[in-house]
């Protein structure tokens, strides 16, 4: 992890190191429906999606945030960020990959801390964007 | 549209308290597929300034889960769950949430509209945070997208 992020060594317009993970197999929803507390059929029954309107089960939006949490948080400190969004885009599905990443968009002073905000998104390997958002991280 | 925002526009549920465990906190974890050391050992945690085991960034929205929270809602409008979506979520920090921590929160509805001629309708919640100490943990912002018809 990159500890001591330093203000002045950080560019607007920089990407910081992306992250995958994937193929997401129906095993880590179940998995996932149990150790979130989202027990939502959607994403364990495919005759209950169905039932829903959509085509079978699909991806725990949560579970494809926390994939843009932990790139955020491989490159700083959990414990340095101070605000994590995003709108859920597009749905992914079992066997989808997902491919986050992230870009500095600007630097700034507020409340005694320096901080750095991010655009973030998470695409699947088609590069369809599934997730679309923003994170700021505060800096030394 | 209109009945819809008179009956739940400025709804506020009953506050909610939730227990946060180490093992639920591991469970979190490996089922996001990490293995950072700081969510499985306390010794790793404390050594990187935390006090105790943290929870994950997003592990907040799974507290308001166990709660029932977001589920309530749709309880409330008669809507089943596979009709309803997450269309965004959004956390602000203020300190860390530990394995030990007691977290209470309470979820207001702050804004309803609809999409496509009212063919998707958007429920914004947000929800504060507090521990046991009533230290301001974190602010949840979501919105829930339903699907009507």
């Amino acid at each position: 992890m990159a500890q001591g992020l330093k203000f002045a060594d950080l560019e607007i317009g920089t990407d910081i190191p992306g992250l995958s993970k994937g193929p997401i197999t129906r095993t880590q929803l179940a998995l996932f429906a149990g150790a979130s507390g989202d027990h939502n059929p959607i994403h364990l029954d495919d005759a209950e999606a169905q039932a829903g309107g959509l085509p079978g089960v699909i991806v725990h939006g949560m579970l494809m945030m926390a994939t843009l949490g932990q790139m955020l948080t491989n490159w700083c400190p959990q414990q340095r960020l101070r605000k994590f969004s995003n709108r859920f885009a597009a749905m992914a599905v079992p066997g989808d990959t997902i491919m986050c990443s992230g870009r500095i968009t600007a630097k700034r002073e507020e409340g005694g801390e320096r901080l750095v905000d991010l655009e973030i998104k998470a695409e699947n390997q088609s590069g369809a964007v599934l997730l679309v958002g923003a994170a700021t991280v505060a800096v030394d | 549209m209109d009945a819809l925002r008179k009956e739940f526009l400025g709804k506020t549920y009953p506050k909610f308290s939730v227990a946060v465990e180490r093992g639920r906190i591991a469970q979190f974890a490996r089922s996001i597929g990490t293995d950072d050391a700081v969510f499985f050992d306390e010794d790793a945690a404390k050594q990187q300034g935390y006090r105790a085991i943290p929870a994950p960034p997003t592990f907040a929205y799974s507290i308001t889960m166990d709660a029932g929270q977001a589920f309530n809602v749709l309880e409330d409008m008669g809507v089943e769950k596979s009709k309803a979506m997450h269309g965004e979520q959004g956390f602000t920090y203020f300190a860390d949430i530990c394995a030990g921590d007691t977290i209470t929160g309470q979820q207001k509805v702050t804004d309803i509209y609809d999409k496509k001629n009212g063919a998707l309708i958007f429920f914004v919640t947000e929800m504060k945070l507090e521990n046991q100490a009533g230290t301001h943990v974190a602010d949840l912002h979501s919105v829930i997208v339903i699907r009507n018809g």
